[in-house]
């Protein structure tokens, strides 16, 4: 072990000073701390918070439902990402309609689905376009080339959503947190200047941080010495610049606008989405207004789970009712989400 | 012109018996099975241990094996795991129409090679072809000889050393990488563990327990054995071996090689005493030179995993949940 990463080591457990919450806004980095066993290092006064990272956690059921609608379609196929198939909508999940005969693929680039068109002009392709700011480019991308070569049978069902306004509005609404472990692959994509204004707002470090278990300690005992500060700091240099990718951004922004969007448990927040543009409405297949949120099961407290407000064992469903067998919510269904990271590491703090 | 299977080949008249004599007798070729007879009767053993597999891999033919290689490996070494010598093993095969004939002879010649080098004989078969679009699926009964004592799963005891026979998740990233389209140079690990074995236990080593790392991988297999012996297991990250290959192939689709499994490694557990010996045989023996330690029983609390990180932490470890699905971002 490197020296200084040693020295990082002493200096967490060793930690004696105030009391610090610190939220990770990002799901895989709520993966990489239970798969490192971070909280066994982790001195009881400092906590880390999962957020409302986790692209399919936030999803909110209308869009699930909605999918499952047109996963149902005669000549229609929906593309999706593994992650997905599983999250319950209103009732019930893609994976579920599936066995009822709707048609859903699985892939792993959303270009593999310009193949699928090209292979079975009369089927609708259509791609369930969920993520943050690290997959948004490839989606941008995507729709480049329906414009560009005028490709009929492929359309977006979109849930796009953006994360500094969501952290914006978890701080306005006076969520205790100290400081932000900030999310290393939405940095690469917006810059770690995205975080400035919110850092300077509620005077609060933020620490950009890659996923290593190294990474993620260096970058927690940075935030901790920075406590108070209205700071960001960019502990992944390695492949987060401060301007971000600039040509990604301006992809996005050829097609997609902003808009208010809503997210499971929270609510509307404004400015949080990105939609198609109303002149590329066309390979839209009606992401607008897919606002409403109904849980599967009522007792489900995935919202105060996203915004950090309940720890994920303090759900009375965690564990009991809800597993990932048997998912009430969808914070117990992805590899990223918070519940399910609990519950598989048995993790207690 | 492409030959492909037809429901006449499944009819149990001409073509059935064309194609058996074709394809699944001349692989397999031996005295028991030439005759051709309803049952094989062969020589027996005091203890017997049985075992049946059924294989539905897609594709049939992948990086680094085939499903017939992978039938004989999974049934064999699961004869193994058990203390037992393989001796024989059937093979029922289900195709579907469609299905092209050169591919069957391919996999069913390199299901005969394999049991040729696991040192079992195919002594029963069975070809029934069913509509669909050009798959098969293979069901497979072995029978081995116990003849050292039988090992159990729950024979893990304080103190005894946790080995692996080599690298972590190569064959579940073989196939995943070829469902998804993704180019990888990662080859599936699928292998018989018949010298390994053999050389363990002709080498005198006590075998506590000892199981192949298959579906659930490492952490499955090795929480079920902690559970099945009621003994904490004590693992350390640092120690147990992945591939670089493999690690960035897991790393890019947010997959955990701990849960990621083979098809060719075992997971033995001995006394301490012989720890060093056993693995020199194993990194001695055909499949095993990337053998390792990567652990030690305790008296813990009973039934639990733990991982000590490779930063000094500690991660509880369970049983896969779920399916191991691909993430998202």
């Amino acid at each position: 072990m490197r020296e200084e990463l040693k020295a990082v080591i002493k200096y967490l457990k060793e930690y004696d000073g105030p009391e610090m919450n610190i939220m990770e806004v990002c799901g895989s980095h709520t993966a990489a701390i239970a798969k490192n066993g971070i909280p066994t290092i982790l001195p009881d006064r400092i906590r880390l918070i999962s957020g409302p990272g986790c692209p399919v956690c936030v999803t909110p059921s209308s869009y699930i439902d909605r999918l499952i609608q047109l996963s149902m379609k005669e000549h229609t196929c929906v593309v999706t990402f593994g992650d997905l198939m599983r999250v319950p909508g209103s009732e019930t999940s893609l994976s579920a309609a599936k066995g009822e005969g709707a048609r859903v693929a699985m892939v792993y680039s959303p270009m593999d689905i310009l193949d699928m068109a090209a292979r079975e002009k009369e089927t609708t392709f259509i791609f369930a376009a969920v993520g943050f700011e690290t997959t948004m480019p490839v989606y941008a991308l995507l729709v480049d080339t329906i414009v560009r070569e005028n490709i009929p049978n492929i359309k977006l069902l979109t849930a796009l959503k953006t994360m500094p306004p969501v952290i914006d509005y978890l701080c306005r609404g006076g969520a205790a947190i100290d400081g932000f472990l900030a999310p290393g692959h939405v940095a690469v994509v917006t810059g770690s200047d995205a975080f400035e204004p919110l850092a300077e707002k509620y005077s609060i470090p933020f620490g950009v941080s890659g996923f290593s278990g190294p990474e993620l300690l260096i970058a927690i005992a940075g935030i901790l010495k920075a406590r108070g500060e209205g700071r960001v700091m960019n502990f992944y240099p390695s492949v987060v610049t401060r301007e971000g990718n600039e040509r990604a951004e301006a992809m996005i922004d050829r097609y997609f606008d902003v808009c208010d969007a809503s997210w499971r448990g929270m609510g509307a927040v404004t400015g949080s989405g990105r939609i198609l543009k109303k002149e590329y409405d066309w390979i839209d297949a009606g992401s607008r207004g897919l606002d409403e949120d109904r849980q599967k099961n009522r007792a489900c407290r995935c919202g105060e789970v996203l915004m950090g407000k309940i720890m994920p064992t303090e759900c009375p469903l965690h564990g009991k009712v809800c597993t990932p067998l048997n998912p009430q919510g969808a914070c117990m269904v992805s590899t990223e989400g918070s519940c399910y990271s609990w519950y598989i590491h048995h993790r207690t703090k | 012109m492409k030959q492909t299977i037809a429901m006449v080949h499944g009819s149990g008249g001409q073509a059935t018996g064309e194609l058996i004599r074709d394809v699944f007798a001349k692989a397999f070729d031996n005295k028991t099975l030439n005759l051709m007879e309803d049952s094989a009767a062969v020589p027996g053993s005091g203890t017997i241990a049985i075992t049946t597999d059924s294989f539905v891999v897609t594709p049939l033919e992948f990086a680094g094996g085939d499903i017939g290689r992978l039938c004989v490996c999974g049934t064999v070494n699961d004869l193994l795991m058990r203390g037992a010598s393989p001796k024989y093993i059937t093979c029922g095969a289900i195709l579907e129409e469609g299905l092209d004939i050169e591919v069957l002879r391919r996999v069913i010649y390199s299901m005969a090679e394999t049991a040729r080098e696991a040192g079992v004989q195919v002594v029963a078969g069975d070809t029934k072809v069913i509509e669909g679009h050009g798959g098969m699926y293979i069901n497979t009964a072995g029978v081995g000889f116990i003849e050292h004592g039988a090992v159990s799963a729950a024979g893990a005891r304080p103190g005894d050393a946790i080995l692996v026979s080599g690298t972590m998740g190569d064959h579940h990233a073989a196939i995943l990488g070829e469902r998804m389209s993704i180019e990888t140079d990662i080859k599936s690990d699928c292998a018989p563990l018949t010298e390994i074995v053999r050389n363990l236990t002709e080498g005198g080593i006590h075998l506590h327990t000892m199981r192949d790392i298959t579906r659930g991988g490492l952490a499955t297999v090795l929480k079920e054995l902690a559970e099945a012996s009621e003994r904490q297991f004590v693992i350390d990250e640092e120690l147990i071996p992945v591939t670089l290959k493999v690690r960035d192939f897991c790393g890019m689709l947010g997959l955990d090689p701990l849960y990621m499994g083979n098809e060719g490694k075992l997971a033995a557990i001995v006394p301490e005493e012989e720890a060093e010996r056993a693995l020199s045989i194993m990194q001695h023996s055909k499949y095993g030179e990337n053998a390792c330690r990567i652990g030690t029983v305790t008296d813990g609390p009973k039934g639990q995993l733990i991982m000590r990180t490779e930063i000094g932490g500690e991660r509880d470890l369970d049983i896969l949940q779920g399916e191991g699905l691909p993430r998202i971002c």
